[in-house]
C-alpha cells in the first residue's frame, strides 16, 4: 500500500521549486533582453531599483501587489475546492460596479471610514453574484467551470463597456468612465507608513486597501484551515467521494466556495477605484484576474505564499515599467513578454523541474531527508 | 553466489522519524517464488519500492544476478530486468490492452509496426504462461483479475526476469487468485524469479518456496516454506501467539435494528445492480453478506448508508423509515446511529492528504465537541485522535502525520476507530480486513464481535469467505444483485460456494 515517488521535504516544495522556476524564467527573459540588444544585468538592476529603490517605487510595487493578493486569493480558495476559477477578471470587473455604485451614492455624504465598509460589501457582493451563475451551472448541471467562467469574463467586459459609455458616464464627459467620487469615496493613502521607514513617497497610489488585502489573506487562512466550512471545502477538493461519504453537500459547497472566491476577486476593485483613480475607468482590471492564477500557483494556494508571490509580481509590474522607460530598445510589450515568462515557468510549467529535483533529492536523500522532520500534511 | 537473482545488502531507509528498513540483508534465489510477510508498516512495500527505484535507500547495495546495480528510478529497474505489479493498477482505463502494453515502448512514430510486434509477443506469452487476455478489449471493461494479468504482461513485455507483486490478491476473487497462482508457477518453471508480498498465510503456503518475515523494518527470519506452519509464521510476524480462529459465544438477537425491504439500486451506468433485496439485522447479531465482488454489494451498502439514491424500496433504521429513494443523507444517518466502514478506504473512508486527526473526524466534523462556533477546535480534535490512536494501537502514534504515510492496516484502523468509537447502534463494515496483517485482523475481528455482544446490529460485507463464516451469525449470499440464499454459520464452504456461483438453493437441493 505504498505510493510511488518520494515526496520532497516541505521546504523544497514550498521554497526551492518556486525559486528554481523563477530563476529559469529570469534566465530566459535575460536571453530575450540580450536578443534585442540590451544588457540583461543592467535591466535586472533597473528592475529591482525601480521596484524597491525608492519610496515611490515601493509604493507602486505594493499598490500592484494589492491587486494580485486579492485575485490570487480568489483563485486559491477555489483551488482548495478542486475548482479552477478563471473568472477572476470578470468578477473583479463587476466588483468595480459595486464599489462605484456605493461611492457615487454616498461618497458626498459619509466619511471614508463609513463608505469603505459599504464599498467592501458592494464589491464583494457584486463579485460573488457574478461567480454564482457559473457555480450554479457547475453544481447543478455539470457545465465545466473553466469554460463558463471564461465566458463570463467576456460578458462582464461587454456589460461594463455598455454601462460606462451609457448610464454611468456623466452627461458632459467624453471619456468612458464614471464621475469622480466625493471625498468619502476616496481612500486615505498609506504613504506615511513608508515615510516612517524614512522613505519618500510622492504620488504612489499605495492605500489602505493593502491592509485589507493582508487581512483578507489572514482570513482566508483561517477559513481554509481553521473552520468547519474550510474542512468541507478541502475534503471536497481532495476527494469528492469522501465528501459524499461524509454527507457534505457538493452543490452547497461548490456554490459557497465560488461565491467567496468571486467576492475576493470583486474586492480587488477597491484598490484601483477607491484607492487610486477615485472613479471607475474602462478596463481597470487589466489582467490582474489572470495574474492571480500565476500568483496562486506560485504561492501554492497558501495565503502567505500568495502575499509573497503578489509582491513579486508587483515588482515585475513596477520595475518593468521603469525598464521600459530607461531602455529605448525595450518597449512596454517586451515587459509583457518577461511577465509572461514568469507566469509560464512559475505557473503553467510549475511542475517541470519537480521530477528532476525529486531524483536529485532521492540521490542525496540519506543525510538530507534524515535531518528533515516528518512532513505533516498542509503547512499550518 | 550466481544462484541469487537479487541480493539486498545492508539496505537502510528512514522516513523522518520512522525507520522503515533497518540493515536488510536478503538473497532471493533465481527461479523461485519468494514470499515476504510482515505486519502492517513492517516495511515490505518500502523495501520493494527501493528495489523498483521508487525510493532510494539511505545506505546499502543491490545486486542483480551478482552484479551491483544502481536503481535510481523505475526505468533503471526495468533495464535491470525487474518488473513490478502494483496493487493499484497503473493502466489507462480507456485504452485497449494492446495500447497499454505498448505505452512507453511504442518503438517508432508510426504505430503499425509496434502493434504487430506486441500482438506476436502477446500470443507467445499466452501460450507459454496461460496468460490469456483479449488484446483489443478496453481496460475499463475488464474485471480486476484480468487487469492484473495485463500488468503482468506489461512487465514481461518489457523483459522482466524478476517480478515483484505487492499484495496481488487483495482485490481478486478466490478463483482469480487461483488462476494467478497457476500463472506464477508457470513463470517459475520458465526460470523467472518472483517476489510475492501478501498477508494471507495460506497463499504463502500454497505457492512460495521460501519466505522472509519482516518485523519493524527488519528481516527476522528467512525459511523454507515447507518447514514452517501457518501458526509459526504468524507468531514470527507479530512476535506473539496469534489466534487464527475467531472465538465467540452464541448470538443473542434482540429487536430488528435495520430492515431492508425490496430495495432496488442502479449503478453509475444506470444498470440495475441490486434487485428487490430484503433482509433485516437484529440487535446483537452479525449478518454477513457473502458473494463474489461486483454482485451489487457495494451499491447495496451505499444505498443503505445514504450515499447512493435507491430506485425503490424501503429501509428502516431503529424502527423509523430512512428516505433511501429521496433525501437520505449520510450525515443525518450518522446522527441516527448508523456507522459505516466503507470498502474503499482510500477514496471514500479517508482523505489521504489530510493529517490523521482530520480523518478521525470525517463525517463527524459537525459534532459540537469538535467545534467552537464555526471554527474547528483543533486541540480537541487532536486530543481525541491521539486517544483513539492509543486505543487502537495505530502506528506511528502521530495524529499530525499525513494519512497517506500510514501503512494499509493502520489506515484501516483509523477508519474503524472513528466509526466504532461513536458507539453506533447499527454498524456496516465492508471488507474490514482487506490488506490488513494477521495481528490486526485478530484485533479487528475481536472489536466487531465486541460490538455485537454490546447489542449492536452488525452488517458485514466481505469477499473473504473465511471471514464471513467465522464472524457471521447468519449468512446471506448475493449473486447478480439478488439474495441467492441464506444459511447459518455452520454451512460448508461448498454450499456457500454454490450459492455464490448463482446456483439457487432449491435447485441445488434437487
Ligand atoms: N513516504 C513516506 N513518508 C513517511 N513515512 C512513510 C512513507 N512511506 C512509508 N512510511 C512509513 O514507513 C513504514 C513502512 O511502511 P510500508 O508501506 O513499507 O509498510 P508495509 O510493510 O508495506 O505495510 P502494509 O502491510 O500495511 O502495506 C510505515 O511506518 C509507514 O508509515
Ligand atoms: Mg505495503
Amino acid at each position: 500500500m505504498s505510493q510511488p515517488f518520494a515526496k520532497l521535504p516541505a521546504w523544497a516544495d514550498y521554497g526551492l521549486i518556486p525559486l528554481v522556476n523563477l530563476i529559469v524564467a529570469f534566465l530566459v527573459a535575460g536571453l530575450v533582453v540580450l536578443l534585442v540588444g540590451e544588457n540583461p544585468l543592467q535591466a535586472a538592476v533597473l528592475m529591482v531599483k525601480g521596484a524597491f529603490g525608492s519610496g515611490q517605487g515601493i509604493g507602486y510595487t505594493l499598490y500592484y501587489a494589492t491587486n494580485f493578493i486579492f485575485t490570487g486569493l480568489c483563485v486559491a480558495v477555489a483551488f482548495h475546492c478542486g475548482l479552477f476559477n478563471i473568472g477572476g477578471e470578470g468578477q473583479a470587473y463587476l466588483g468595480g460596479l459595486g464599489v462605484s455604485l456605493v461611492c457615487l451614492a454616498v461618497g458626498n455624504l459619509l466619511p471614508w471610514w463609513l463608505t469603505f465598509p459599504l464599498a467592501i460589501l458592494g464589491a464583494a457582493l457584486a463579485g460573488a453574484l457574478w461567480a454564482l451563475i457559473p457555480a450554479w451551472l457547475q453544481a447543478r448541471r455539470g457545465s465545466h467551470i473553466v469554460i463558463t467562467t471564461i465566458m463570463f469574463n467576456f460578458i462582464a467586459a461587454s456589460l461594463m463597456v455598455y454601462l460606462l459609455v451609457g448610464v454611468l458616464k456623466p452627461a458632459a464627459s467624453q471619456a468612458p468612465e464614471t464621475a469622480v467620487f466625493g471625498p468619502g469615496g476616496q481612500l486615505p493613502q498609506l504613504g506615511w507608513l513608508l515615510q516612517m521607514f524614512g522613505l519618500k513617497v510622492r504620488s504612489a497610489p499605495f492605500n489602505v486597501s493593502f491592509l485589507l488585502a493582508l487581512l483578507s489573506a489572514f482570513l482566508v487562512w483561517v477559513l481554509i484551515w481553521r473552520t468547519r466550512l474550510g474542512y468541507e471545502i478541502r475534503t471536497l477538493g481532495l476527494s469528492p467521494r469522501a465528501a459524499d461519504y461524509a454527507g457534505i453537500s457538493q452543490t452547497k459547497i461548490i456554490i459557497i466556495t465560488m461565491m467567496i472566491s468571486g467576492a475576493l476577486a470583486g474586492m480587488m476593485a477597491l484598490n484601483p477605484i477607491m484607492g487610486a483613480q477615485h472613479r471607475m475607468q474602462l478596463d481597470f482590471v487589466s489582467g490582474a484576474g489572470f495574474v492571480g492564477i500565476a500568483v496562486a500557483l506560485m504561492g501554492r494556494s497558501h495565503p502567505l505564499g500568495i502575499v509573497l508571490a503578489a509582491i513579486l509580481f508587483g515588482m515585475l509590474y513596477q520595475g518593468g515599467a521603469e525598464i521600459a522607460f530607461d531602455m529605448p530598445n525595450i518597449s512596454r510589450d517586451m515587459i509583457v513578454i518577461i511577465q509572461g515568462l514568469v507566469i509560464l515557468f512559475a505557473g503553467a510549467l510549475e511542475h517541470m523541474f519537480r521530477p528532476a529535483l525529486q531524483r536529485l533529492f532521492g540521490r542525496i536523500a540519506g543525510s538530507a531527508l534524515r535531518a528533515a522532520p516528518v512532513t505533516t500534511g498542509e503547512s499550518h | 553466489m550466481a544462484r541469487a537473482a537479487i541480493e539486498l545488502i545492508g539496505i537502510d531507509k528512514r522516513f523522518g522519524l520512522v525507520h522503515a528498513n533497518r540493515d536488510i540483508n536478503l538473497a532471493i534465489e533465481r527461479g523461485t517464488i519468494h514470499g515476504i510477510i510482515g505486519e502492517n508498516g513492517a516495511g515490505k512495500s518500502t523495501l520493494m519500492s527501493i528495489l523498483y527505484g521508487f525510493y532510494q535507500a539511505d545506505r546499502g547495495e543491490i545486486r542483480v544476478n551478482g552484479k551491483k546495480v544502481a536503481i535510481i528510478d523505475p526505468n533503471a529497474a526495468i533495464a535491470a530486468g525487474i518488473g513490478m505489479v502494483h496493487q493499484h493498477f497503473m493502466l489507462v482505463e480507456n485504452f485497449t490492452v494492446l495500447e497499454n502494453i505498448m505505452l512507453g515502448v511504442e518503438g517508432a512514430p508510426l504505430l503499425s509496426k509496434g502493434i504487430a510486434k506486441v500482438r506476436a509477443t502477446l500470443r507467445r506469452l499466452e501460450e507459454e504462461y496461460g496468460l490469456e487476455v483479449d488484446p483489443d478489449a478496453l481496460i475499463e471493461d475488464l474485471p480486476l483479475g484480468l487487469q492484473q494479468r495485463v500488468e503482468i504482461l506489461k512487465a514481461l513485455y518489457r523483459g522482466a526476469d524478476i517480478l515483484i507483486l505487492d499484495e496481488p490478491t487483495g482485490v481478486l476473487t478466490p478463483a482469480e487468485a487461483d488462476h494467478l497462482f497457476r500463472i506464477l508457477r508457470k513463470l517459475k518453471e520458465q526460470g523467472k524469479t518472483i517476489v510475492l508480498i501478501t498477508h494471507k498465510l495460506r497463499e504463502i503456503k500454497a505457492v512460495t518456496d521460501n519466505v522472509s518475515v519482516m518485523r519493524q523494518g527488519e528481516i527476522v527470519a528467512t525459511l523454507k516454506t515447507k518447514d514452517a506452519s501457518v501458526e509459526e509464521l504468524a507468531e514470527l510476524m507479530v512476535g506473539r501467539r496469534v489466534l487464527l480462529r475467531v472465538d465467540k459465544g452464541a448470538a443473542k438477537p434482540g429487536e430488528v435494528k435495520l430492515a431492508v425491504e425490496n430495495l432496488t439500486v442502479r449503478d453509475n451506468r444506470g444498470c440495475v445492480v441490486v434487485e428487490n433485496v430484503s433482509f433485516n439485522v437484529r440487535a446483537g447479531e452479525i449478518v454477513g453478506i457473502a458473494g463474489v465482488a461486483g454482485n451489487g454489494q457495494s451499491e447495496l451498502i451505499e444505498a443503505i448508508a445514504g450515499i447512493r439514491r435507491a430506485v425503490s424500496g424501503k429501509v428502516t433504521l431503529d424502527g423509523r423509515p430512512v428516505d433511501v429513494t429521496g433525501r437520505a443523507n449520510p450525515a443525518e444517518l450518522r446522527q441516527r446511529g448508523l456507522a459505516h466502514v466503507p470498502e474503499d478506504r482510500h477514496h471514500m473512508g479517508l482523505v489521504l492528504p489530510f493529517e490523521e486527526s482530520e480523518n478521525a473526524i470525517l463525517g463527524y466534523h459537525d459534532d459540537p465537541r469538535y467545534l467552537k462556533g464555526p471554527f474547528l477546535d483543533i486541540e480537541a480534535i487532536r486530543a481525541d485522535a491521539q486517544k483513539k490512536i492509543a486505543q487502537y494501537d495505530i502506528r506511528p502514534a502521530d495524529a499530525r502525520l499525513k494519512t497517506a504515510n500510514f501503512s494499509g492496516g493502520n489506515q484501516q484502523k483509523i477508519v474503524l476507530a472513528r466509526e466504532i468509537e461513536r458507539d453506533p447502534s447499527v454498524l456496516i463494515v465492508a471488507q474490514p480486513t482487506r490488506g490488513v496483517d494477521v495481528g490486526a485482523i485478530e484485533f479487528i475481528h475481536r472489536r466487531i464481535i465486541e460490538m455485537r455482544d454490546a447489542g449492536k446490529a452488525v452488517l458485514l460485507v466481505s469477499v473473504e469467505l473465511d471471514e464471513i463464516r467465522s464472524l457471521s451469525d447468519r449468512i446471506l449470499v448475493m449473486f447478480a444483485g439478488r439474495i441467492a440464499g441464506e444459511c447459518g454459520p455452520e454451512a460448508s464452504e461448498g454450499e456457500i460456494g454454490l450459492l455464490m456461483a448463482g446456483v439457487e438453493k432449491k435447485a441445488a437441493a434437487e
